[in-house]
């Protein structure tokens, strides 16, 4: 004979089974996933402390403003952040700590070497990573079947950087003869140095590099490096930085009197960041970058733009642009496909994910869409020249707003 | 390469070598006599850097003015936190000292990550570019002016413990603390004192250091870790050899730095520890315990 629970109606037994079966889900099983009206948690992995702290935290005010800025367009999404503290190790077991938390997408995470280390626990686990920013060529090429890239890699970066440095020379009619090529040794300043050494001798450049210079990417002094680098008397430095290195380093060279025809990167930040403008003021303006940039006129731009201003209205959207454009639209590219897929389970999401077709985005080019390796291969770089400290579109020509400058202006005449 | 060139790397490691070494003096000072190794070295470091950015941007103090205020609170901070919490632990094992100071380091980080936030802050003074030329020979003036001041301070410093009576209380202390207490000196007060000295060090090094580097919270474990190489090349405890190690590692950076890669300058560090280590395990100017 059973006992009834009149009010309810289950049985002992009933009751018994049910407690069972919720005791196995939590133990073993993830929560269910439902895609009407549930959000999607999206697990945002980011540099916010350590040496690459500045930007991690500019990226992360593109994941704060995302579930306002999405929600308007009608996409559901729970941000679930992590910190990585600089450091791969901690990259990767905070990503299986999101996993475990329920993260649906990881999206991040700023370097490639810690992306590197998540990209690894993402295949393992079957959950789908979406990187903002990381560019060494290796990540899409290890035949993972679980990570895309909104995001150019190194060759991508150098291979545009490199033939808008021509494009600047033909405008300006100033060629320099020879560069010198300043790095830091990391993950992401190597795979550049790779593809440079790679693409250089194909490309045809009208000049010589005389000399590589690497750097530890926490050193706290570039002047040797600075002082090595004036002593081989390139007429052009081409850097790859980031905000602390850039600044130390264009520091150095006004203290040197070294005046190179211009300081060029071919697509790390670091020169146009606001932290730079801050530290360096006049001494940064003529400083190149040529690196995928945000359309000012997009729809969306405006919206962040305007929600930018909301959260933070000491700060300058343009100092922060790159690093909020490309954590934003990683995250759009995962709403995106949760809205298509209508499920966060892992399968159905690759496959959206891997047949996205997104108009409505940020950064100037097509669509973004990815090849079979999940790399969007159809980023366009522009030249982005300081100018009165604000980073400004100075090529290709139908987007420039303004003419670019070049051979810069010497130290002591800027005003 | 010219010989100038070669002199002005060497003049540069060793401006900078200066400041390194006054850094770890403070460290040098706190273990020699309170046998406490100091884990929150860099952050306290980090903060009188930033008490110096404060004070530059809110009334337009130069660095060189604002140290004597920044160590003025950092030795308030010493002070207290050696009388509240660090005396408790003086007699306890080791590893009991060396957690609580890697949780007040974790503390300090975090507070300084989150007041101020990850990005940079310098100080513009007037003079930030200027470079002193004389022929050849050139050198940035916030460099010299920090390594000048860093020498000016441990001069200060050496004289304190060398003819004051406070300073001599201290050095009993050091030597023999049984003793010192059966003479009636008062150790827990002395410790206090030393800890805040240390510190206030720490601060007046961290304040001239904004002249060269841009604050960041991130650069407070960098700065722990070289001045435990210094001190250590040095040899603990000793004052002297704080300063010569500081010395001995700016220089070596910077010459390993020019002549062979600058990827390997910090490496570099760890060389001159090692060999330190192994030819003459107490330090250049230690003691054998």
């Amino acid at each position: 004979m059973t006992t009834r629970f009149p009010r309810i109606g289950l049985t002992r037994r009933q009751l018994g089974q049910a407690a069972v079966a919720a005791g196995a889900l939590t133990a073993f099983g993830k929560a269910p996933v439902f895609a009407q009206g549930a959000a999607l948690k999206i697990g945002v992995l980011l540099p916010r402390s350590g040496h690459l702290a500045q930007a991690g935290q500019a990226c992360q005010r593109g994941a704060d403003i995302a579930p306002a800025v999405l929600g308007d367009l009608g996409y559901k999404v729970e941000i679930l952040s992590a910190d990585t503290e600089s450091s791969p190790d901690v990259a990767r077991s905070r990503t299986e700590k999101l996993i475990n938390d329920g993260a649906n997408v990881i999206v991040g995470a700023f370097d490639s070497g810690q992306t590197a280390a998540a990209a690894q626990v993402c295949e393992q686990r079957g959950i789908p990573l979406v990187m903002n920013i990381a560019a060494a060529d290796g990540l899409t090429e290890q035949g993972y079947k679980t990570v895309f890239r909104n995001f150019p890699t190194s060759t991508m970066l150098v291979t545009n950087g490199l033939a808008l440095m021509k494009d600047l020379f033909k405008a300006t009619g100033a060629t320099p003869k020879s560069a010198v090529f300043l790095h830091a040794n990391d993950t992401f300043g190597m795979a550049n140095k790779k593809a440079l050494d790679a693409l250089f001798p194909k490309l045809d450049m009208p000049f010589q590099i005389v000399d590589s210079i690497a750097y530890d990417p926490k050193a706290q002094d570039l002047s040797i490096e600075v002082t090595k680098a004036k002593a081989t008397g390139a007429d052009l430095a081409i850097v790859t930085t980031r905000a602390a290195d850039a600044i130390m380093m264009v520091k150095e060279m006004v203290k040197q009197r070294w005046e190179p025809m211009g300081i060029v990167s071919p697509g790390s930040p670091g020169l146009y960041d606001e932290q730079t403008y801050k530290a360096l003021g006049k001494y940064v303006d003529f400083a190149i970058t040529n690196l995928p940039w945000y359309d000012p006129k997009a729809e969306l731009t405006q919206r962040v733009a305007a929600a930018f201003k909301k959260q933070y209205p000491n700060d300058r959207f343009e100092g922060y642009a790159f690093n909020v454009a490309f954590t934003l639209e990683a995250i759009l590219v995962a709403a995106d496909a949760f809205k298509r897929a209508g499920s966060a389970a892992s399968e159905p999401m690759l496959q959206a994910l891997r047949q996205t077709n997104l108009k409505d985005k940020m950064m100037v080019g097509p669509a973004i869409t990815f090849d079979a390796k999940g790399q969007n291969v159809n980023l366009a770089s522009a030249c982005v020249q300081n100018r009165n400290q604000r980073p400004t579109v100075v090529l290709p020509k139908e987007s420039a707003e303004m003419d670019p400058v070049f051979p810069m202006p010497g130290w002591a005449k800027r005003t | 390469m010219t010989l100038a060139l070669l002199l002005n790397i060497v003049a540069s490691g060793l401006l900078t070598g200066l400041v390194y070494g006054l850094a770890a003096l403070g460290l040098s000072v706190i273990f020699g006599v309170v046998r406490v190794v100091n884990f929150a070295h860099g952050e306290m470091m980090v903060a009188g850097m930033y008490g110096a950015v404060l004070l530059f941007g809110a009334l337009g103090l130069d660095p060189i003015l604002s140290a004597p205020l920044v160590a003025a609170v950092l030795f308030v901070f010493g002070w207290a936190l050696q009388r509240g919490l660090v005396n408790k632990f003086v007699e306890r094992p080791e590893h009991m000292q060396f957690i609580l100071l890697l949780g007040i380091a974790t503390i300090v980080l975090n507070l300084l990550l989150m007041v101020f936030g990850p990005d940079s802050r310098g100080v513009m003074v007037p003079y930030v570019f200027d470079v002193f030329e004389i022929g050849p020979f050139h050198q940035d003036a916030t460099r010299t002016y920090a390594g000048l001041g860093a020498i000016a301070v441990a001069a200060v410093l050496f004289a304190f413990f060398r003819f004051s009576r406070t300073g001599k209380a201290i050095r009993a202390c050091a030597d023999n603390p049984l003793g010192a207490r059966v003479v009636g000196l008062n150790i827990d007060g002395l410790y206090a004192l030393t800890f805040g000295i240390g510190a206030a060090v720490v601060g007046i090094a961290g304040a001239l250091l904004t002249l060269v580097v841009e604050a960041r919270p991130q650069l407070a474990p960098e700065y722990t870790l070289l001045s435990f190489i210094i001190v250590i090349v040095g040899g603990l405890g000793s004052l002297p050899g704080a300063l010569l190690g500081g010395v001995l590692i700016g220089v070596s950076e910077a010459l390993a730095g020019f002549l062979l890669m600058p990827s390997l300058k910090a490496l570099f560090s760890y060389v001159v520890l090692i060999v330190v280590l192994l030819l003459r395990p107490q330090g250049l100017l230690g003691r054998r315990s």
